[in-house]
């Protein structure tokens, strides 16, 4: 029994190395930095990267910024609620604001045009979850997010929470409809 | 030092000091119960997210999520974890325990922290899950027993580090001290980082819920807040390595290849592992890409690359030891003559295959910046941590205990057919339970989540149908491995307290003997490697490297693939 007694010679390390041993840490190694760079890589050559703005913000001051994206550019509104619709135009800022239990307002985008989407949260933390597209990111109140998107898929794409945020967690739901465009 | 507080074990060898035994053996019962309160927990939990069951309504499920969450990842882990270290300074190094009151000291703080963290999550206004985000407020009990939890572990460190200085005066041991303490060690510093950081966010958060402090910045809480909540698991990957060594030693007899990388991997887990509070902040606000790359990747992937020297040293050890007995026909006789009815054995390798292959290589990916995107608090990530945590630290904790039932505990192991099943049943069951959660993840299933039908949302979404069965399959394989834990508790429980002792071979009184270094290693004839091929000492750990690096290379480009199908962003 080896691993629970003291090693055999006092000076361990002068050990030699197994052949096993170093033919593995040399893949593993080689293998680890690949993984590393890639990181990098992808900043450089992919389009799926989270950029690095933010800004500290208030509620206040993020509800009043969605309020008047929203005044402007409600095209219609939507269930038993009410909620607006709002179409921005393509390149704008856009504005979206979680709160228990809603993201707040709907949103109409173009397909293959480009905005700036704004997200905070008004409470407590959110996850923002587009889905079936799959975008996951972490929404924290005093925090606003910008994210660069173009959307690429037509059809609708629904928001919902996946940071947990209270009882009404599973009731969180919000909508992206991407468009072809008005003519 | 009085010889009646020592006896020697005879079928192990190993000589217990009273005190010592005494607190490993209240550590480890206190530990079962804990995850038998957690396991009903997982129970609800499991039959909550089967959704053709949908057993409790909301409000409980998050309070019991929350409940199984905490007494799991924290409780049950760590309570276990200070008999090991008592095991591996005490035990293992045939001293006296430093302090034994302060031990017990912090045995009962340990018990109150529990308590009053358990009754404050029970009274129902503590269900913010075990992470606890501000700003959502928690009864402050919730806190209050976290950290009266975490000031008995740290007690229960430094009582450890005690017995290292005790044992290195009173010369209880010759050379250095024995790779599976130095593992012990290393769990035992990075548990300190961790219940500092843990202070330097709990004591605040508590304030700020008496309301004494009156804003706490939520990224910075998740910052700090992780670097309990993720280096705590990391107690465990050193915990549960120095687990795996000490199996492979006691039913083998198996030795490090090379002491010097499976210590130097080790030490690479001091240096490195607490960097992974950035992989729960890979999609914050508020933090650069080059903080999140540094840190994510532990600096360049030296911890991953430390994980992956264990995971073939530890093997690799044991295909040396079955070789020098004879099994060295092909390239895997070793391993099938392995004493596969023995759980001490088949937990500790089930244990190791799961955490690399399932948990090791899924950790890896969705910890890269740019992939967490796809899968940020999806159901995926539970997948992956119950594959580290469930299969790796507590199913090798499970394999451990079926070796000191009669050790420590002096009682035969009861209904040994069925622990000779356990831990294939928790292991596999487990290992589905992960793959399916993890898949359901890539649908995009949240996690935390009471009803993924959405049900009276104001606008509904639809998953697949694929989402449902595999969320249905989750729901299968998880009770499948429930019944396993319920198993071993089974076990352990009738045999500690009702098992047939073994009371000729309690008797105290025996004179400590000095730990001796291992023999010199006996080179076989024609070299080290001769009884393995191509100059390698373990050519099958070899092959199943290989294999391993195989997997985890497809899986790491079909994930990076999946992302560049996401809509495009900067």
């Amino acid at each position: 029994m080896s691993a629970i007694q003291p090693p055999s010679s006092t000076i361990w390390w002068s050990q030699p190395l197994d052949r096993v041993e170093g033919t593995w840490i040399a893949i593993a190694l080689v293998w680890s930095l690949f993984m590393f760079f890639m990181m990098p890589f992808w900043h450089v050559y992919g389009k799926q990267n989270l950029s690095n703005e933010a800004y500290r913000t208030t509620p206040e001051a993020f509800m009043s910024k969605t309020q008047a994206m929203i005044d402007q550019y409600t095209v219609r509104t939507e269930t038993a609620m009410q909620i607006p619709v709002v179409a921005p135009p393509p390149g704008s800022d856009v504005y979206l604001l979680g709160r228990l239990w809603q993201w707040y307002p709907l949103l109409e985008l173009e397909r293959g045009q480009t905005y700036r989407l704004h997200i905070s949260s008004m409470d407590w933390q959110h996850g923002f979850s587009l889905q079936p597209v799959n975008i996951n990111t972490q929404i924290v109140p005093g925090y606003e997010m910008v994210l660069t998107i173009t959307p690429d898929t037509l059809g609708d794409q629904t928001i919902i929470c996946n940071e947990f945020c209270g009882i009404g967690h599973h009731t969180m739901t919000g909508k992206i409809y991407v468009t072809e465009g008005r003519p | 030092m009085s010889n009646e507080q020592f006896r020697i074990c005879p079928e192990s060898g190993l000589q217990f000091h009273k005190p010592a035994e005494n607190l490993m053996r209240a550590n480890a019962v206190l530990a079962v119960v804990i995850l038998l309160i957690g396991g009903v927990a997982a129970l609800m939990v499991t039959l909550t997210r089967w959704p053709a069951v949908h057993l409790l309504p909301a409000d409980r499920f998050y309070q019991l999520l929350t409940s199984h969450g905490v007494n799991m990842l924290i409780f049950w882990i760590i309570s276990f974890e200070m008999a090991v270290l008592y095991f591996c300074s005490s035990t293992l190094l045939r001293c006296r325990l430093a302090t034994p009151r302060i031990a017990w000291l912090g045995f009962v703080l340990m018990v109150t922290g529990i308590v009053v963290n358990n009754l404050a999550v029970m009274n129902g206004d503590a269900s913010v899950m075990m992470t606890s985000y501000v700003p959502m407020p928690a009864n402050p009990n919730f806190y209050l027993g976290l950290i009266l939890f975490a000031v008995g572990a740290l007690l229960g460190c430094f009582v450890f580090l005690g017995t290292l200085v005790i044992a290195k005066e009173e010369k209880t041991y010759e050379g250095s001290i024995p790779l599976v303490t130095f593992g012990a060690l290393t769990a035992c510093i990075i548990a300190v980082f961790t219940i500092a950081s843990g202070a330097i966010i709990l004591i605040p958060t508590y304030m700020w819920s008496m309301g004494w402090i009156n804003h706490i910045d939520p990224v910075m809480y998740r910052l700090v807040w992780w670097a309990l909540g993720h280096s705590s698991q990391q107690i465990n990957v050193a915990a549960h390595v120095s687990v795996w060594y000490a199996i492979a030693a006691i039913v083998f007899g198996a030795r490090p290849l090379s002491e010097k990388v499976s210590r130097t991997a080790f030490f690479l887990y001091i240096a490195f592992l607490q960097l992974a509070s950035a992989h729960h902040l890979l999609v914050d606000p508020g933090i650069s890409s080059e903080w999140k790359i540094f840190n994510t990747s532990y600096a360049m992937y030296l911890a991953v690359l430390a994980s992956m020297v264990h995971g073939l040293t530890v093997p690799g050890s044991i295909e040396v030891a079955q070789r020098a007995k004879g099994f060295t026909k092909g390239l895997f006789e070793w391993l099938r003559k392995a004493p596969w009815s023995n759980p001490v054995f088949s937990g500790m390798f089930i244990s190791l295959v799961g955490f690399g292959f399932l948990g090791g290589i899924s950790g890896v990916v969705m910890g890269t910046e740019q992939i967490n995107i796809i899968i940020h608090n999806t159901i995926y990530v539970p997948g992956h941590f119950h594959a580290t945590v469930v299969i790796g630290t507590t199913l090798s904790f499970m394999a451990l205990t079926y070796f000191l039932i009669p050790v420590l505990f002096r009682r035969k192991v009861m209904f040994a057919g069925l622990a000779k099943w356990q831990p294939y049943l928790f292991g596999i069951g487990m290992g589905v339970f992960s793959t399916v959660m993890m898949g359901a993840g890539t649908l995009g299933v949240a996690r935390r989540h009471w009803d993924m039908a959405f049900t009276n949302s104001a606008i509904g979404f639809d998953y697949p149908a694929s989402a449902y069965t595999l969320m249905g399959l989750a729901g299968i394989s998880g009770v499948a491995a429930i019944i396993g834990g319920g198993i071993f508790i089974l076990v352990t429980v009738s045999s500690v307290f009702f098992g047939k002792r073994l009371e000729s071979e309690s008797i105290y009184g025996a004179v400590p003997t000095r730990l001796m270094k291992a023999e010199p290693i006996v080179e076989p004839a024609g070299g080290h490697a001769a009884a393995g091929k191509w100059g390698f000492a373990a050519p099958g750990t070899f092959i199943f490297a290989l294999f391993f690096l195989a997997v985890f290379v497809i899986y790491y480009a079909i994930n990076w693939k999946y992302l560049a199908s996401v809509w495009p962003m900067s």
